[in-house]
């Protein structure tokens, strides 16, 4: 089954990261997916922008309307994702426990609806 | 009907609905198919076993008849469709009680470790282990649990299909989760129990039900879990609880407090059972916080009257579930229970430390230990405010009047 790792982090905490702390958190990842890359769980995956660089756009009555930022404002924002393949469920939430961004922020896991 | 048939049926329905919707969904994958193919075994059932005899094994008997059932449904669903895949796995699969590569050869551990699967909520896992493993109706659960019948039937829905959507797997837990699996397993019985404990003799018979429910469910965990102590200890702890049924409440309904019970109302057979539990279970040396919780029901259970019971073995107790479970609760016990066995100074002194803590803010049974403690040690005065600060926060009428009556002893 494929699932969507949605990472929900504090993008504000991580933007005052120092560049230590900031290469220390990418060779994590790197780690992370050099074990589900071998493991053939992991299928793609990226690192977003923050918040501050998002448009949001609606089409009301045929007219498109663009607004600055996030569909939310919320404490925690999505700041990357993977698409993963697992055996189950807990595989997947074993795969999401690994993930840095689960020590300080939530890992959101969404089974994609295959068509 | 015979009257002999009709008490093979009813019993078989209590003893192998779970085994019988258990099965079905592991040789089908689909719960709702499972759900309506034991229904339909035991229609089979009430019209055949008065023609031609209660079989042998009335679980076998049912389990076959639902399986078969289940795979002509799927037969005939198949026909045409793409999903004659589905029907060829059936007609190719295991027999019931078949061991997969857990190693677990019961269908109803796995049925019930998936109904417990910590991705669904509390409240769903107790309603889908009620509905698909002990068998009840949707309206018993809506009602033993006071929601509307259509919430329930919808939360039922929502439970299945995301168990199904989010590949939520249909096995008991890999090693390396077990241990943190089974604690939720347990978890689930135990709430089940509490809910039916808090029902007074007014309620709801569902609801008094639960009980009762949750100690089959316990007794069936034992008997599928023979090496797991906590299964054994919360068992035990189950029937300890439940053998003081008869005298909780006083004949005006107002609830007696453990000091004040007739004992000779307990039930000795069921305090008998839960202390032969609890021995099997400590035996096994790996303790944990359901058989330290039954070891200190034992305790009170035992105690030929209220003056006699060992408080500083219960003391003891409490210390190490504390150390276990770090709940400010479990500590607002303990300190009680140190006040019985080293007098209140001991235990105030605990009290004070929760009370600057704040965890327990907001609770009215930390001002009310506190106030009790204080009347005991003469400091009238002070008890008086505390008793005041508890009735602030009690919620229930009982409590209040509780509550009162201290206050106008600390006061005349």
């Amino acid at each position: 089954m494929r699932y969507l790792l949605m990472i929900c982090t504090d993008e504000n905490a991580i933007a005052a990261q120092s560049p230590e702390e900031s290469a220390a958190m990418l060779g994590r990842y790197g780690t992370w997916a050099e074990e589900m890359g071998s493991r053939g769980v992991l299928q793609g995956g990226e690192r977003l922008r923050p918040t501050t660089d998002a448009t949001t756009v609606q089409v009301h009555d045929g007219e498109v309307l663009t607004t600055d930022g996030p569909f939310a404002e919320t404490k925690e924002q999505i700041g990357g994702y993977f698409v993963v393949d697992c055996k189950d469920l807990d595989e997947a939430i074993e795969v999401a426990a690994k993930l840095p961004a689960a020590e300080h922020g939530t890992i959101e896991v969404r089974p994609i609806w295959e068509m | 009907m015979s009257s002999a048939v009709d008490a093979a049926v009813a019993g078989a329905f209590r003893d192998e609905w779970g085994r019988v919707v258990a099965t079905v969904i592991r040789v089908t994958g689909d719960w709702d198919l499972a759900e309506e193919c034991a229904q339909d075994a035991f229609a089979q059932a009430i019209e055949r076993w008065p023609r031609d005899g209660v079989p042998r094994n009335p679980g076998a008997w049912l389990t076959t008849t639902a399986r078969n059932r289940a795979v002509d449904r799927l037969r005939r669903a198949a026909t045409g469709q793409l999903k004659v895949h589905e029907a060829a796995v059936l007609s190719s699969s295991d027999e019931p009680g078949d061991v997969d590569d857990s190693g677990v050869s019961d269908d109803r551990l796995r049925l019930i470790f998936t109904c417990c699967h910590p991705a669904l909520s509390p409240e769903t896992r107790v309603a889908l282990t009620l509905r698909t493993l002990a068998g009840l109706t949707t309206s018993e659960i809506a009602r033993a649990f006071l929601v509307p019948e259509q919430t329930m039937a919808q939360r039922l829905v929502r439970a299945k299909r995301k168990i199904r959507n989010a590949g939520i797997p249909y096995r008991v837990s890999p090693a390396h989760l077990l241990p943190e699996r089974t604690a939720a397993v347990l978890a689930v019985l135990y709430l089940l129990f509490n809910e039916g404990y808090a029902a007074t003799e007014g309620s709801d018979l569902v609801r008094r039900q639960l009980c009762a429910e949750a100690i089959r469910l316990g007794r069936l965990l034992v008997a599928l879990m023979p090496d797991e102590p906590e299964a054994r200890g919360l068992l035990a702890l189950m029937l300890l609880h439940d053998a003081r049924r008869a005298a909780r409440v006083d004949a005006r309904g107002e609830v007696v407090s453990l000091e004040h019970q007739d004992r000779t109302l307990w039930d000795r057979q069921a305090i008998a059972e839960g202390v032969e539990l609890l021995d099997a279970a400590l035996r096994r040396e790996r303790p944990g916080p359901y058989q330290v919780q039954a070891a200190i029901a034992a305790c009170h259970a035992t105690a030929p009257d209220a003056a006699s019971t060992d408080w500083v073995e219960i003391a003891g107790l409490y210390g190490r579930l504390a150390a276990m479970v770090p709940s400010p609760v479990v500590a607002l016990n303990r300190a009680v229970a140190v006040a019985m066995a080293d007098g209140p100074d001991a235990g105030l002194a605990m009290v004070d430390e929760l009370e600057r803590s704040g965890r327990l803010a907001g609770y009215h049974l930390l001002p009310a230990t506190k106030a009790d403690l204080l009347r005991r040690v003469g400091r009238g005065d002070e008890a008086a405010v505390a008793y005041r600060a508890a009735l602030e926060l009690a919620a229930t009428d009982s409590e209040q009047r509780y509550l009162r009556r201290r206050l106008a002893e600390v006061t005349a």
